[in-house]
């Protein structure tokens, strides 16, 4: 994949503010208080893509996968920006108001489709896999509800040894299965609308380093056969070296930097990517790694300016009183700091 | 003769944990003879393997929190699990746990540095809480800043560089450290691990578990790959990760994900389709997805082989 190439924008996020809300006791509205899990986040995910948004914990990255599959329910709201859809020729935008949240509802599983944390644990133990396939194709495609049962399981078993998964999987009960192939059926079984775009939230996390293999692959086979988006959230750096092709990285509610994964690994501009890509172990290299001194700022209280300052070693005047705005540094580049702009 | 030098010994370990009634219940094989040797100050000595391996069952083993079902832990010569074993105070004193989990570790209604305080008090030889004050320093933080403050008030990292510094009150020779660095963030990781490094010179060592290799080959030394219950291969960190004998360490080694993104993995992965019980598999456990799997696998438990110095358990390096 080249990274200057012309490239379809299907999801822009514009100045997006999405912050959960904690009311005062007795539900009293003027004690409100915001959670800024995402503050004024700009970012387009492009046709085709394999897009990763890494962060620590608590930064914002589950919020921001959640707003852009448009599953906003309190106390989660939008309090500014918005998030345009083009898809297939649709053209859906979702912004604060409540009424713009309903048409987006109209795309889930057939344009986009979410993968939430720990979705292995989803299936219904009574069932067997196969009653889960047949349950989504015969509610969601007209033809396949009035199709016999036998039809649909050959399409179901075709489907799946595309997809290299084991037939025998769908006799079987969720708990007869190992974890990892749990979660591949599950991600099976959430792309067989072929959706558009499909945001996976933490796809590997609960697995060991085999199954974590397996899984990344099956979803690189998915998005390469399909030419769809892929959007995965981690933590771990190395799931987005493995698979991605872009990387945003958060910290703190905001994007502090998007680039091709070969320029975030090996030219970080802002210095909390510099920190975190030099603080990684490394199989073979025994050099001597420092972490980042302090602790994540809280999302209720984050500091003035850019949210970094305070553990930053470059800080100056100007990063305590002025937030840096995300600025191109070169095509697909893009970085919100001071220092480097 | 040798267990004398040595200072903790592990020998033919198993612990079979039961499952289920008494009657329709099914044994669990956790732990499998487990044998370890840990010699020498200041060295660390990394337990790696995949969740559910029995590596944390193992190291509350060694702590005397769990019986074993059979198989011995010596102390300095004698067996920790022995009727009358006399030097139980002092087995605390020099053994001492950091764990996984550091919300988890404190009691969210008590104030922290009681914590430390009363580790002083029933473990420490003299009750000089001066103590404490040196040993947060060590850790990078400050007494008057821990003092009369509640668990939620710190972050994760504090937290865990408070539950260190509390195993450290007791100036032992051997902490116990179980996955201390999974629940942390990246940017916070190093300065954790960077800790037990510098723990080095001060003649402590550490038993290091963890699921990460790349950390593993960081601060590590020595390295056991374990795989349902078995040590599977044994040696120098350096060795092992770059020369890799057995045939799991080699597919668990392809399997990480690498920081990098030139150094992707090409080879497809094979998975099983169903859950098969390997623990209970009368031969290797590792038979059945094993690329050079010769019929005496299936059959027969491996035993260990020491070629150069390192212990392999797999009948391919018998001689």
């Amino acid at each position: 994949m080249t990274a200057t190439g012309f490239m379809r924008t299907i999801v822009e996020v514009r100045g997006l503010k999405a912050y959960y809300s904690l009311l005062g006791q007795f539900s009293n509205r003027e004690k409100r208080r915001w959670i800024r899990a995402v503050d004024n986040v700009f970012l387009e995910i492009y046709d085709n893509e394999i897009l990763g948004i890494a962060g620590e914990s608590g930064c914002g990255k589950s919020t921001l996968i959640r707003a852009l599959y448009g599953a906003i329910e309190p106390p989660l709201n939008i309090v500014d920006g918005e998030i345009h859809y083009k898809l297939d020729g649709n053209e859906i935008t979702i912004n604060k108001e409540k009424s713009s949240l309903w048409r987006i509802k109209s795309m889930w599983g057939k344009f986009m489709v979410y993968l939430p944390q720990g979705s292995m644990h989803v299936l219904n133990p009574t069932k067997r896999i196969y009653e889960e396939f047949l349950d989504v194709l015969r509610t969601h495609i007209r033809e396949y509800s009035d199709m016999s049962k036998d039809e649909i399981l050959e399409a179901i078993e075709d489907y799946l040894s595309r997809l290299g998964l084991p037939v025998e999987v769908l006799k079987s009960y969720p708990h007869q299965l190992s974890g990892g192939m749990r979660q591949r059926t599950v991600i099976a079984l959430s792309t067989i609308l072929k959706p558009r775009i499909i945001f996976a939230d933490e796809p590997t996390t609960a697995l060991d380093v085999v199954n974590q293999a397996a899984t990344l692959q099956l979803l690189e086979k998915i998005q390469q056969e399909r030419k769809c988006s892929l959007v995965i959230v981690s933590h771990d750096m190395g799931v987005h070296a493995q698979i991605c092709r872009r990387i945003a990285i958060m910290y703190a509610g905001k994007i502090v930097e998007v680039g091709p994964v070969n320029k975030i690994f090996e030219e970080p501009l802002h210095p909390y990517t510099r920190f975190l890509i030099n603080s990684l172990p490394r199989i073979g290299d025994k050099s001597r790694r420092h972490g980042i001194g302090g602790a994540p700022p809280s999302l209720a209280n984050p500091p003035n300016g850019c949210r970094f300052h305070p553990r930053c070693p470059y800080a100056r005047e100007i990063c305590k009183e002025k937030e840096p705005p995300l600025a191109r540094v070169n095509t697909n580049h893009h970085v919100a700091c001071h220092q480097v702009n | 003769m040798n267990s004398q030098k040595s200072f903790l010994k592990v020998k033919n370990l198993t612990k079979i944990f039961r499952l289920g009634g008494v009657l329709l219940g099914e044994k669990l094989t956790a732990v499998d003879d487990v044998n370890l040797d840990i010699t020498g100050e200041g060295k660390i000595f990394v337990l790696a393997g995949e969740s559910g391996c029995g590596k944390s069952t193992l190291a509350k083993i060694i702590l005397g929190i769990h019986m074993p079902t059979s198989g011995e832990v010596f102390y300095k010569g004698v067996n920790i699990f022995k009727k009358g074993f006399y030097k139980k105070r002092e087995f605390k004193r020099e053994v001492q746990p950091v764990f996984q989990n550091p919300y988890e570790n404190f009691n969210p209604l008590v104030r922290v540095d009681v914590f430390l305080q009363e580790t002083v008090r029933n473990l420490c030889r003299e009750n000089n809480p001066d103590v404490i004050r040196e040993k947060l320093n060590l850790v990078g933080l400050n007494y008057d800043e821990v003092r009369g403050k509640y668990p939620h008030e710190f972050s994760g990292g504090e937290l865990q560089r408070i539950a260190i510094a509390r195993a450290l009150l007791t100036n032992p020779k051997l902490l116990i450290a179980d996955e201390p660095v999974s629940m942390l963030d990246a940017s916070l990781r190093m300065t954790i691990l960077n800790i037990f490094m510098d723990l080095k010179k001060m003649k402590t060592s550490t038993i290091y578990i963890t699921h990460d290799l790349a950390t593993a080959y960081y601060i590590g030394d020595e390295l056991a790959i374990m795989f349902r219950g078995n040590i599977v291969e044994r040696g120098r960190v350096e060795e092992v990760l770059s020369r890799p004998l057995h045939p799991y360490t080699k597919l668990l080694i392809e399997a990480v994900p690498k920081a990098d993104p030139k150094q992707k993995i090409r080879k497809e992965i094979k998975l099983r389709k169903l859950e098969v019980k390997e623990f209970q598999a009368p031969g290797c456990k590792f038979a059945s997805r094993c690329p050079d799997a010769l019929p005496r696998c299936l059959k027969e438990r491996p035993k260990e082989f020491n070629i150069n110095g390192r212990v392999v358990r797999c009948w391919l390096f018998e001689r």
